[in-house]
């Protein structure tokens, strides 16, 4: 009834599409954040009219523009491989997310092309507040090109806002509000610019404190690590709520993600948090790989009940709830979800089958039935689920997300007092003798890059085996194609994309050792 | 507003904008072709950059049309976007590896450190120059010629080439179009030179080799639109929906849609009046009017590609699974949705202008590269 796409085309198509938008993501946090840092910087120096300011923002424009160069250049792949490798998901979802797509490049990547051009060409053919205008502009346009496609990410998360169309077998849009405004989306856009505010902010800190371990520009880095400090401070306070948020959201919307990021098997009241765990080689379910025991660890009790929903005591569904079902807790079974899908799949069928046969009257009852209020919340909410025949492949990587989450969110603490601790310094002068902080704030610079790459396997692994969520499962959307086809593009891609990688670290790093103009 | 409209009339609006944007795409691959000439216009170090320079301030320009172009027709016609991307999938990631690598290539090339060469850089803007309007404007090509997909119940794409896009190449008729809007590109790129620099040698240059790519445009040019007009064409019955071969469709849809037609001859005129009074009155402001004629002259193209009952991705598979401007859209509520924010695009369309004039009031000359901190 319903094809499956060989199983190494979906991986392939996968493994190219997760390369590819690694690398945008590379680039985009500091894109995000630094343009802000700049913007404050020039804005000092247009008060204040201070030349050294003018310094200072010139100097992180420089990296900016290298960083921003490579950033354009890995998202344009991105946009049209919905298209080239998800072609079945694109036509399937496309009535939604096309929109923010489009939105996205009239209203966010034209400003942004715009006002970047001023901002590195237009000093000395603008006034000085036109030019302060346009990098304001530019750090505007940045954070809502992000908006757009965080809203397109968060409705795969959690489609909303829509109703499926027999005719044309694909989900059409019916509020649009609805899909701007969902909860998904919101946490998703706060927390991820938020993340690129604290990534920049890290990155400024980190850099200024080489140039005062080798004694130079030390006005420069001063001001710069003022102005990140307090910036990142901020931000990284906001992340940490921006997150928690996410974080409540998802065992709302998505609980076996949640289970998964949690290493949460067997689900209870007063569910305890597990802190820091490793999980060891040998499996407690023998059908299931990616179920590993923990060999190790700190839990705190009842806090992921108060975490997921604000009640100490509150039920959380462990990974077997979702897959066995739990009765008590109204929580079906996956093999009901799996036969109800296949009931919801096979009435589209027919319904294609009476209307290709010009069975007029069959196909206009099978269509009332499909469009049925009943239908849709009891069946056809889980179409999605028709196309598994075991359970166990409903259960995304728990060790891969699990590690990720517990990465980002230690991660995230340990910026909160980095910020502090550089705030503190530099207000009492004292930075220029803390030589062991000073190292730490280098080595704080990859990490927070790890963070960040850490978020979107969260995000991305944790809600496998979907494209989205309960309606389309990953191996239904993607192109049919030669699985050789993709592989040639993928690697054609993870070689491009490491040398211009390459070629961007040495230049930056270049550029870092040279310094800020005289 | 926008909700009064009926389906088939926001299809109309929302192709008129999907042709606005390609036209304008193609006015903006000035900076492609003025790519492909960094080394026959630009003779030593010096001139290569302010020829670098002129072209780097304005290369985002292009590349932020087409990807707003790609959204667009993902919003409106999303149904085109999985056929055609996932189908002629070689041809798009050959497309989009022209511009990764350009993207990078302004800002890295003079930078030191730069791991590649100063002069790998600037292959990637040939390269991007070249394949950039040669592989787009073949793959247009396929919008009157066809290409060989069928699409199944679930509107999924079954392309029956294995070349997957490739195959377009055989067909002489695209290989024209890319080849026109190739000469094209260079020839709006050679005009943009005229217009923005102030230097003798780099005018001169321009001005002869403007003389050496009118010819094979005109030659590949004419031969598209006179094959397009005299052409059987992929028209739609207007009731069923049935497509089906008609004999001149295309010069059906230009004598039935006469302001289209007009659009269509002042284009024409308007490039050629730019190169001529180029060439023969030593004018500086061709490029305004042969870039008008190519926005005039693509939109007219692409107008007489959907409307007028014509499947504007036709199949050369299933006759029937071609694509027209009905069956590839998106929901009426969609289009309206985005209608609402179409009404935006006047006002951004006003504000690069205006930037785009602050920035181009003084001619760029060899002494501003020397002043200016920031040069590619
Ligand atoms: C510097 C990077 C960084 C740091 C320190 C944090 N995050 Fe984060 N996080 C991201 C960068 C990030 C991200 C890359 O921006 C993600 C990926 C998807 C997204 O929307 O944001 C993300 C996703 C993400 C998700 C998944 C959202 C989803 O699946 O839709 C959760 C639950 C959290 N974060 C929670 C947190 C918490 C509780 C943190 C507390 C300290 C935290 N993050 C710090
Ligand atoms: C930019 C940061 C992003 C990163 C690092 C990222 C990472 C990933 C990863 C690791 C996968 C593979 C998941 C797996 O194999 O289990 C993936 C898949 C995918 N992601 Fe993301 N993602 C990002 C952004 C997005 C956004 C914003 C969208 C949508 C707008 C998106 C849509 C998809 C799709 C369609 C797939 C393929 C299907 C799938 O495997 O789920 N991604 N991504
Ligand atoms: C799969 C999802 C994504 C797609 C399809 C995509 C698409 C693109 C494209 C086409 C560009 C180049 C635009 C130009 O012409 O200037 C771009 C750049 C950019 N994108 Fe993405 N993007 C994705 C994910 C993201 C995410 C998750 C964010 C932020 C949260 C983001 C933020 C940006 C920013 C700030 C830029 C500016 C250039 C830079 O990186 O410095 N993008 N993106």
């Amino acid at each position: 009834m319903v094809e499956i796409a060989d199983l190494s085309l979906v991986n392939w198509s996968r493994a190219q599409f997760a390369l590819t938008a690694m690398y945008h993501w590379l680039f985009v946090p500091l894109t995000l954040g630094i343009t802000f840092i700049i913007a404050f910087m020039e804005t000092l120096y247009v008060k204040t009219g201070n030349e050294e300011w003018k310094r200072v923002t010139k100097f992180w424009m420089t990296l900016f523009g290298i960083n921003f160069a490579i950033g354009v250049a890995t998202g344009i792949i991105l946009e049209f491989e919905f298209g080239t490798n998800w072609s079945s998901y694109s036509w399937f979802v496309g009535d939604i997310f096309g929109a923010p797509l489009a939105i996205e490049g009239i209203l966010a990547f034209f400003m942004e092309s715009t006002f970047i051009a001023i901002m590195f060409f237009g000093w000395n053919k603008v006034s000085k507040k036109t030019h302060l205008l346009a990098t304001w502009l530019t750090a505007i346009g940045a954070n809502l090109s992000a908006l757009w496609i965080l809203v397109a990410n968060g409705w795969m998360q959690k489609p909303v806002g829509m109703v499926f169309n027999p005719e044309t077998a694909r989900n059409e849009m019916q509020n649009f509000w609805d899909v701007l405004f969902s909860q998904v989306a919101v946490d998703k856009w706060l927390h991820a610019t938020s993340s690129g505010f604290v990534l920049a902010s890290v990155f400024v800190i980190g850099v200024s404190s080489w140039f005062i371990l080798k004694k130079r520009e030390l006005l420069l880095a001063k001001k710069s690590i003022l102005i990140a400090s307090v910036f990142g401070l901020v931000s990284s306070l906001y992340l940490i709520m921006t997150g928690d948020n996410s974080t409540r959201t998802i065992a709302n919307d998505q609980p076996m993600k949640f289970a998964a990021i949690e290493g949460l098997y067997n689900g209870s009241e007063g569910a305890g948090l597990v802190a820091v765990g490793l999980f060891s080689t040998s499996e407690t379910d023998p059908n299931n790989e990616n179920l590993k025991d923990f060999s190790m660890k700190i839990e705190i009790p009842n806090f992921l009940s108060y975490m997921a929903f604000l009640d100490w005591n509150a039920f959380v569904p462990g990974i077997h709830d979702l897959i066995d079902g739990n009765e008590k807790y109204g929580y079906m079974p996956a093999v009901e979800k799996i036969e109800r899908g296949k009931v919801a799949i096979s009435k589209l069928f027919d319904f294609k089958e009476a209307q290709k046969a010009g069975n007029k009257e069959l196909a206009n009852t099978l269509k009332a039935e499909l469009t049925s209020e009943d239908f849709q919340n009891n069946y056809f909410k889980y179409f999605g689920y028709g196309y598994f025949e075991d359970p166990n492949d409903l259960i995304p990587s728990v060790p891969l997300t699990f590690y990720s989450f517990h990465l980002m969110v230690g991660l995230g603490f340990l910026f909160v007092l980095l910020f502090a601790f550089a705030f503190y310094y530099v207000i009492k002068g004292s930075f220029t003798e803390k030589r062991g902080f000073l190292r730490f704030a280098i080595i704080a610079v990859p990490l927070a890059y790890l963070a960040s790459q850490a978020g979107w396997i969260v995000a991305e692994v944790g809600r496998q085996p979907w494209v989205v969520q309960d309606l389309m499962p990953t191996m239904a959307g993607v192109t049919r194609i030669s699985a050789g086809s993709v592989q040639t593009t993928f690697w054609l891609f993870a070689v491009l994309f490491t040398i211009l990688l390459i070629a961007e670290l040495k230049i930056m790093f270049r550029q870092i050792k040279i310094g800020p103009k005289h | 507003m926008f909700e009064n409209l009926s389906h088939y009339a926001l299809q109309q609006y929302w192709w008129v904008l999907i042709s606005v944007l390609a036209a304008l795409f193609v006015f903006l691959t000035f900076v492609q072709g003025g790519q492909t000439l960094i080394y026959s216009v630009g003779k030593t170090e010096g001139e290569k950059t302010i020829l670098l320079n002129t072209l780097g301030r304005k290369w985002e320009f292009t590349f932020t049309t087409l990807v707003t172009f790609g959204g667009a027709f993902f919003a409106s016609f999303p149904l085109f976007y999985a056929t055609s991307f996932g189908g002629a999938y070689w041809v798009w990631l050959l497309i989009l590896a022209a511009f990764i690598v350009q993207a990078v290539a302004y800002e890295f090339r003079m930078k030191p450190a730069n791991f590649l060469g100063a002069k790998t850089y600037e292959i990637f803007l040939v390269v991007n120059g070249l394949l950039g309007t040669l592989l787009i404007g073949t793959a247009v090509g396929t919008f009157f010629n066809g290409a060989e997909f069928s699409l199944n119940e679930m509107n999924q794409v079954l392309w029956q080439n294995p070349a997957r896009g490739l195959e377009a190449v055989l067909t002489f008729h695209n290989v024209a179009l890319g080849l026109a809007v190739f000469f094209l590109a260079r020839i709006l790129g050679l005009l943009y030179f005229i217009f923005t620099v102030d230097h003798e040698a780099i005018v001169s240059r321009s001005r002869k080799q403007l003389l050496y790519n009118t010819i094979p445009f005109l030659v590949f040019f004419l031969w598209f639109v006179v094959w397009l007009l005299l052409k059987e064409g992929f028209a739609v019955h207007s009731e069923t929906g049935e497509v089906f071969m008609e004999k001149y469709k295309y010069l059906h849809n230009l004598l039935q849609m006469p302001l289209v037609l007009v659009f269509f001859l002042v284009g024409v005129v308007g490039v050629l009046w730019g190169i001529i009074s180029t060439i023969f009155m030593k004018s500086g402001k061709g490029f305004w009017f042969a870039g008008t004629g190519t926005v005039l002259t693509v939109f007219a193209f692409f107008i007489i590609a959907g409307f007028n009952n014509t499947s504007f991705y036709p199949s050369l598979s299933d006759l029937q699974s071609s694509l027209t401007i009905q069956n590839a859209s998106s929901s009426k509520f969609t289009l309206t949705v985005m209608s609402y924010v179409s009404l935006m695009i006047p006002f951004v369309f006003a504000y690069i202008v205006y930037f785009w004039k602050a920035m181009n009031r003084k001619k760029v000359t060899e002494e501003e590269m020397s002043e200016e901190s920031h040069v590619y």
